[in-house]
């Protein structure tokens, strides 16, 4: 941004331009076919964890929308992609937009409650809006299979060619596609002129009135799309997996995702992904090592990171490189 | 000639304590009118009850010939009544121009397309600029709002408020905190706003009122004690014994 701009045209391009680290990172993905077969099903899993933590970014990184019960949508699109495939839709992606319309739906119901409050008064209402659901699931047993976890999926081979193999071959493949396609998406958005309406609430809600914006509509907006995106999160999982459990709309998965945007680094699309990525691993390995206590580890690495990298991971990361250029040239 | 801006009787009260009593005003096209009064006169309410910010407990506002008493404040805006604060209200981490940019959007109705990239909007980012060009703080176009400093912060509130379009243009304190050489650039900047602009602004420097207003209108104690040329106001005896006398004092 302290570079030569040489008019108002080109200010805005440079800020949505592709950056090389972009790409590069992007590419990497491919990686764990060579570098990690054994690994597919646990990088599937990194990727829907992704996906599911860019739609908490897209609310409280970019609109300021804390919430505390996101897996709300995300247990919606499991159960909705679900219960398709066990009554005979197994089609796989054409559940996945299904899925992502029911939680959307449902996202765009609640944002006439969500979009007119803020701070405190959000984390509870979100919170209770996800517990509601969860024991609603819970008791809906003749639905959902409640405890015992829905029974009997039938996922059809995508494009009716490649099976979802044990290895996770195309679960990662599947995965990691969609999850760049909702980044497009995701990353579009932010750079559009809605997104900058977004970052205008996030930096003063109180003069966006005062410029004619309707914040509310706004924040409705965003709302729904971020359910969406939840909600095809949690369908990728159910897909992949062939099982829900009621554990896809626990508090645990809302407290978890919140977790993993804020180690990463909020507001900055990357985030989530860069946080999914260290707490999957993390979990991965540590529980390997001492099952009961991999949370200890967790809890330390977020006090840590909170205290030295108020801003995640990236944040650090982007003050580190905007100090080392400045004395490079 | 009609008002492009006028009140009937509002009133507020917070408790017991009340803040606006009557007040009736008539804008006309073109004017520009001060608003002066000691501290608490309710000179900012009379703007929170213009603009929507507050709602008043009796009377009505009327922009033009329309009623727009019970209107959000956005959609008073998008009519044409437009408001700056005393207080910076900017977004800090937005640059210049990508804040003007989104008020420039926000007129035009395209602040909610999602799906259309933000550099495509040449014009709303020309206009933008062109906004900043006039107030003279172009230069600082590409920085960051919270690296500005003081004063071209200030005209960037007011840079906001113009790329509404507005018909009425109020400024609360336009020239809060800024030192007394440079606030007079600030109103040189003002005065040369579109003439057919309705600008009503609060302001405590009497040099600055009577230069740069055509008309005045002195609040007390949440009334309007009398409203006319700064010729009349000056030599009105009761300012000069309940406003301009006391102020001599502080």
């Amino acid at each position: 941004m302290h570079s030569a701009v040489t008019g108002p045209h080109a200010h805005l391009q440079a800020q949505v331009r592709w950056r090389r680290i972009e790409i590069a990172f992007w590419l990497c993905t491919l990686a764990p076919f060579v570098a990690a077969p054994a690994y597919l099903q646990l990088a599937s899993q990194i990727a829907i964890t992704a996906l599911f933590a860019l739609s908490l970014d897209l609310i409280l990184g970019y609109a300021g929308i804390v919430s505390l019960g996101h897996a709300a949508f995300f247990g919606l699109g499991a159960y909705a992609a679900g219960l398709l495939s066990k009554h005979a839709w197994g089609e796989p992606l054409s559940g996945l937009l299904i899925a992502s319309a029911v939680s959307a739906a449902v996202g765009y119901a609640m944002s006439f409650i969500i979009a007119r409050f803020r701070h405190l008064a959000l984390i509870m209402i979100t919170l209770g809006l996800g517990l509601l659901l969860h024991e609603a699931a819970n008791s809906a047993s003749w639905l959902t299979g409640g405890a015992d976890g829905l029974q009997g999926m039938k996922i059809r081979p995508l494009f009716e060619t490649f099976r979802f193999d044990l290895y996770g071959r195309t679960a990662y493949t599947y995965s990691v596609v969609v999850l760049f396609l909702t980044f497009l998406a995701a990353r579009r958005i932010i750079h559009s002129p809605f997104g900058l309406a977004l970052r205008g609430i996030r930096e003063n809600a109180t003069r966006m009135p005062a410029i004619g914006a309707p914040s509310h509509a706004h924040l409705r907006k965003i709302y729904a799309l971020s359910a969406a995106m939840a909600g095809v999160a949690g369908a990728l999982l159910a897909q992949t997996t062939s099982t829900v459990s009621l554990e896809v709309l626990s508090f645990q998965r809302s407290a978890d995702v919140l977790v993993i945007l804020i180690l990463g680094g909020a507001g900055r699309l990357y985030g989530g992904i860069v946080g999914a990525i260290i707490y999957m691993v993390a979990r991965d390995q540590f529980s390997g090592i001492s099952p009961q206590f991999w949370y200890f580890w967790i809890g330390l690495l977020l006090v840590v990171v909170v205290m030295f990298l108020p801003n995640g991971i990236l944040g650090g990361l982007a003050k580190i490189t905007a100090r080392w250029q400045r004395k490079a040239p | 000639m009609s008002a492009v801006l006028s009140t009937r009787g509002l009133a507020k009260r917070f408790g017991s304590l009340v803040v606006a009593q009557d007040l009736s005003l008539a804008l006309p096209r073109g004017v520009r009118y001060a608003l002066i009064g000691p501290n608490g006169a309710g000179k900012t309410t009379l703007i929170n009850l213009m603009t929507g910010m507050l709602r008043p407990d009796a009377g009505s506002i009327f922009l033009g010939e329309d009623e727009i008493t019970s209107l959000a404040p956005e959609s008073r805006v998008k009519r044409g009544l437009a408001r700056t604060f005393q207080i910076n209200t900017l977004f800090p981490s937005l640059s210049a121009l990508e804040s003007v940019t989104l008020a420039v959007l926000e007129r035009e109705g395209h602040a909610g397309t999602w799906w259309k990239s933000l550099p495509a909007y040449r014009d709303a980012a020309g206009e933008a600029h062109e906004i900043l060009s006039s107030l003279g703080i172009a230069k600082d176009a590409y920085r960051l709002t919270r690296e500005l400093a003081y004063g071209r912060q200030r005209l960037l509130e007011i840079a906001l408020a113009l790329a509404t379009r507005p018909k009425v243009l109020l400024l609360d304190e336009p020239a809060a905190g800024v030192p007394k050489d440079e606030s007079a650039d600030l109103f040189e900047a003002i005065s040369s706003l579109a003439s057919e602009l309705t600008v009503l602004f609060i302001e405590h420097d009497m040099n600055v009122v009577f230069r740069f207003a055509s008309r005045i209108i002195v609040m007390v104690g949440g009334r309007i004690l009398v409203e006319g040329s700064p010729g009349e106001i000056a030599r009105d005896p009761e300012v000069r014994a309940v406003y301009l006398g006391k102020a001599a004092h502080g």
